[in-house]
């Protein structure tokens, strides 16, 4: 079977080229522009080359580029492994072997390079979009492997004859899909550029911080509650918890974590609300690469493999860099925090220096008149109110004092203001408090009632530490607007700021299509991309499997595999003996006359048997004389007097 | 190492073709004796898939995952497209035009495809290297020429076919072996350098002279087709009895001679293939001037004649002459 490769010949080669033009396509924003552009040279080259029938640029010249392409890569990323370097090498030696192939072996080596690099567009994205266009490519490749046995196919049979056998390989597709043992990655150590690319709350605060997050339509994370919903004013997803300040930048505080809950511990119960038992609820978190989890304020149950911090931040030991499915219970009414301890009560109460001094002096002329916590709360939201502050999404600049400019001079912020300048505020009249953020709200889906909640409900708010009552959420921004916690962001901010595209209500079945869409979306989410070992154990589990391991897995693996493979095999070897309609009804005659003891010999023609039986059983002399002559005129070309032929036959009984 | 491995095919080939050759045609592939294994190519394709496999779990790629499982289904696909490509092919055999030693015999196998589906890129081959890749329309046939060199006269037998196919993604092949009883008339090679044709008296009263006129009856043969009608012994097939085989009538012509080539007048002190190559030579050149001889051989006497079937007639016995 040794054999030299052929040279490929030019339709193979045009397949080729467009084959790896459309794997390298949907990585281009992903490249460095030299890369793309250079990978577009080459190609464009290649395709010149093919075109007016040149030979391949020498091998020297190949080398120089490979070294040059690596060399470019490892400036670019300063290694040459990760994920992005290993892409951009994988486009590289995509685009020069382009210039290589001559052979049918190289071509084989371009089609596999362009199943490798749609494995890789799915390191940025997995959507429906996306895998729809990656099956396209899948198929165009395949149709190019299929050129490289047989190029003398048109390209529309070549493409059809793929589409075939990739729909006949679906079953299997499903099979390994459900039921392939899975395993938690990663294997090796990722790369540290892995998932650089993801959005969501950073763990410091600072003017216009959660503003830019505003703006995005992005989800967040959907939660499916089993009940009924909170009420909208109670859904703060508690995320950062942010203590130190610096006079720009909040930022958390250390703290300790633990497995227990530090407001159990600390001596209140977790039913002290009574009649709340708490909601039950699974959250589906986007990856957002950092290690902490959202959660209804307050959580009583911890999801497992996580600790909560003695701020109630829920955490998770490593950072979260592929969507992920919890479960928990919160309860909404739950104060905590009587017993805080004294140092963290101190760090909730320190200020920077000569920072913010109007602020500063107004909290200490509220501690002056009040020696009541409660009272200087009550104080200080009344000054909120009355100070008439603009909730925009398009703040103006601050200087240094960017408190004292808020409160005093431009009025106008975004939830990131006003939480820090209450903050501030409290502190100053040595309220102990802090900044949390997290998420607000969110939209029911209707079609699938889950809750999304999107980046655009990013949100600041305040906790103050009262010492009768621990402590206790405090949101200046619905103190101020109302409308942002009871309705939305849009029904908060003026009219003509910028707003997220969902969040316009002037485009209602833009806004029906597009819940379907998120609908069908996190759907694809929760069980094609998010299909773990878990999910994989609950989906066997109710599919009727006991106790469903490896072990099990594997057997029905196989038994599905091997039946659908005798299925298909069955279908491979099966040789159509189409018998001819009148030879049918010819046998239907003779085998009734065998079992009169009168068969046809193999070698009588019907006339020959037609004179025999009539000599045999005059009785049918008539009958058997007429049949014969109409199957020969039907079998050899009067098809129009098949009928009678039947009827004959039917009235035919020896 | 290579020794081996064809050492190794050669045991298996055998072993595969336990019905024993030759076999009767025509002969059916039926899916017990067609044979798959992954190609160069498909290895370096699973090696591929195993990688992004491993790929796919340390990323947590669960698209990755639905690829790696699409392809390795398209291969488990690929098996059975492969296979079903050769699987249900019948063979029969076609003409096989006698040639001399020396030249290649070509041999015709006819491939029916019964299924209404076409079947593509079928590759028959010899061990000697000989190949032939061909199409096979829907419920039709192709035919597939075989070279085989022609070393030594008498029956050359078709040797062991392979029939093999990659279509249509070339990851996978199946093959299957055939034998169809099928032999070639090899004649003897024609003495390059033969003592010229015994025409003009002489030795050893090798010719004769035709004794009257035109149409002197000469002898009866069996009929051929090419035959003239007008010569067929028509008294004589109507004397016999229906199932007899029609006569020809020989007529020796008007100063035509009658050229017996005998063995005899070939020298015996050379070797026997040699003397056959100086009579297939005088045979030749008898036919080349459009003479009518006989030939006579120690076991065999052709009667005289001329024309192209007298010819072959004249090369098989001489091709099948038995030596010693």
């Amino acid at each position: 079977m040794k054999q030299a490769s052929p040279p490929l010949d030019a339709i193979q080669s045009w397949w080729l080229l467009g084959t790896s033009a459309i794997a390298v396509l949907p990585l281009t924003p992903h490249l460095p522009y030299w890369l793309s552009a250079g990978a577009a040279t080459v190609l464009v080259l290649r395709a010149w080359l093919v075109w007016s029938r040149r030979p391949s640029p020498s091998r020297w010249l190949l080398v120089l580029a490979v070294v040059a392409g690596m060399a470019g890569v490892l400036v670019q990323y300063r290694t040459l492994f990760g994920q992005n370097p290993g892409v951009a090498l994988l486009v590289t030696l995509l685009a020069l072997k382009q210039l290589e192939t001559g052979a049918r072996r190289d071509g084989m080596a371009v089609v596999l390079l362009c199943y490798f690099l749609v494995l890789t567009t799915f390191f940025y994205s997995q959507s429906i979009p996306n895998a729809a266009a990656l099956l396209a490519a899948v198929v165009v490749a395949t149709a190019a492997l299929a050129s490289l046995t047989d190029s003398r196919l048109s390209p529309v049979r070549l493409l059809k004859l793929a589409g075939l056998m990739l729909a006949q390989a679906t079953p299997f597709l499903l099979i390994l899909f459900v039921l392939f043992p899975r395993v938690n990655g990663p294997l090796w150590g990722l790369p540290r550029d892995a998932y650089s690319a993801l959005t969501g709350l950073s763990d410091s605060m600072s003017p216009g911080s959660i503003g830019q997050l505003s703006l995005s339509d992005a989800i967040a994370f959907r939660a499916k509650f089993r009940d009924a919903l909170p009420p909208r004013d109670q859904l703060y997803w508690r995320g950062p918890v942010l203590t130190l300040f610096d006079g720009q930048t909040w930022r958390p505080a250390r703290f300790t974590v633990g497995g227990d809950l530090p407001y159990t511990r600390s001596g209140v119960s977790v039913d002290a609300v009574p009649g709340d038992k708490g909601s039950d609820y699974e959250v589906t978190l986007e990856p957002h690469n950092k290690n902490w989890l959202f959660a209804l304020e307050l959580p009583i149950t911890l999801p497992a493999d996580s600790v909560i911090a003695s701020d109630y931040q829920l955490l998770t030991r490593t950072r979260i860099v592929q969507r992920m499915r919890y479960a928990l219970r919160s309860q909404t009414g739950l104060a905590a925090g009587e017993a805080e301890s004294p140092r963290v009560l101190a760090l909730a109460t320190t200020l920077p220096n000569r920072s913010n001094p109007r602020t500063l002096a107004l909290g200490q002329g509220w501690r002056a008149r009040h020696a009541d916590s409660a009272a200087i709360l009550r104080e200080a939201l009344a000054f909120f109110v009355r100070q008439r502050l603009i909730y925009t999404l398009a703040p103006p600049l601050l200087g240094d004092d960017s408190v004292d400019e808020f409160l005093f001079d431009t009025r106008q912020g975004f939830c990131e203001h006003f939480s820090g300048a209450f903050v501030f505020a409290m502190r100053a009249a040595g309220v102990p408090a802090r900044v949390v953020t997290g998420y607000q709200g969110g939209e029911i889906n209707p079609v699938d009632g889950y809750l999304t909640v999107r980046q655009s409900d990013a949100h600041a708010w305040a906790e103050v530490w009262l010492p009768d009552r621990g402590w206790m959420r405090i949101d200046p921004t619905a103190a101020s607007f109302p409308r942002r916690i009871e309705l939305n962001l849009a029904a908060a901010v003026p009219a003509g700021d910028p707003l997220p595209f969902m969040l316009r209500a002037d485009w209602s079945w833009l806004r029906d299509l597009r819940y379907r869409w998120d609908a069908v979306t996190n759907d694809w989410n929760q069980w094609v991309l998010g299909y773990n070992p878990q999910r994989q154990r609950d989906l066997l589990a109710r599919l009727g499997m006991r106790s469903p391991d490896w072990q099990r897995m594997t057997t029905l693996l196989a038994v599905l595999s091997g039946t659908l493979l005798l299925g298909l095999t069955l279908w491979a070897l099966r040789q159509k003996r189409r018998i001819d309609p009148a030879q049918a009804l010819w046998l239907r005659a003779t085998g009734r006359l065998a079992r009169r003891g009168l068969p046809r010999r193999p070698w009588e023609g019907p006339r020959d048997y037609a004179h025999r039986i009539a000599a045999a059983r005059p009785d049918l002399s008539a009958a058997i004389a007429e049949i014969a002559d109409l199957y020969g005129r039907v079998r050899y070309g009067r098809i129009a007097q098949i009928d009678a032929l039947r009827r004959r036959i039917a009235a035919f009984k020896p | 190492m290579t020794k081996l491995a064809a050492a190794l095919q050669e045991r298996f080939a055998t072993w595969a073709l336990r019905t024993g050759a030759p076999e009767a045609t025509p002969i059916v592939l039926s899916q017990r004796r067609v044979y798959v294994l992954p190609t160069r190519a498909g290895l370096v394709f699973a090696i591929a898939l195993l990688t992004m496999l491993l790929g796919a779990i340390n990323y947590n790629l669960s698209l990755g995952h639905a690829l790696v499982f699409l392809l390795a289904g398209l291969g488990i696909v690929a098996i059975l497209h492969t296979f079903r490509n050769l699987a249900g092919i019948s063979i029969t055999t076609g003409r096989a035009e006698p040639v001399f030693v020396g030249e290649i015999a070509h041999f015709a196998l006819i491939l029916h495809n019964p299924r209404h589906e076409e079947r593509r890129l079928i590759r028959v081959s010899l061990p000697g290297g000989s190949e032939a890749s061909i199409d096979l329309p829907p419920g039709g046939g192709a035919e597939a020429r075989l070279g085989q060199p022609a070393l030594r006269r008498g029956w050359l037998a078709l040797p062991r076919v392979t029939l093999d196919t990659r279509y249509p993604l070339g990851l996978i092949r199946t093959w299957s072996y055939a034998a169809p009883a099928m032999h070639c008339l090899v004649y003897p090679q024609p003495a390059a350098a033969a003592p010229p044709l015994p025409t003009s008296g002489g030795a050893a009263g090798g010719r004769m002279q035709g004794s009257r006129g035109s149409e002197d009856f000469a002898g009866l043969r069996g009929h051929q087709p090419a035959d003239p009608p007008r010569h067929v012994a028509w008294k004589n097939a109507a004397r016999q009895d229906t199932s007899a085989q029609l006569m020809t009538k020989l007529f020796v012509g008007a100063g035509a001679e009658i050229l017996w080539l005998d063995w005899d007048m070939t020298p015996d002190t050379l070797p026997v293939e040699t003397r056959l190559s100086i009579l297939a030579r005088w045979v030749l050149d008898a036919a080349d001037g459009g003479l009518a001889w006989g030939l006579r051989l120690p076991a065999t006497n052709l009667a005289p004649a001329s024309g192209d079937s007298h010819l072959h007639a004249c090369l098989k016995a001489l091709a099948l002459h038995e030596a010693g």
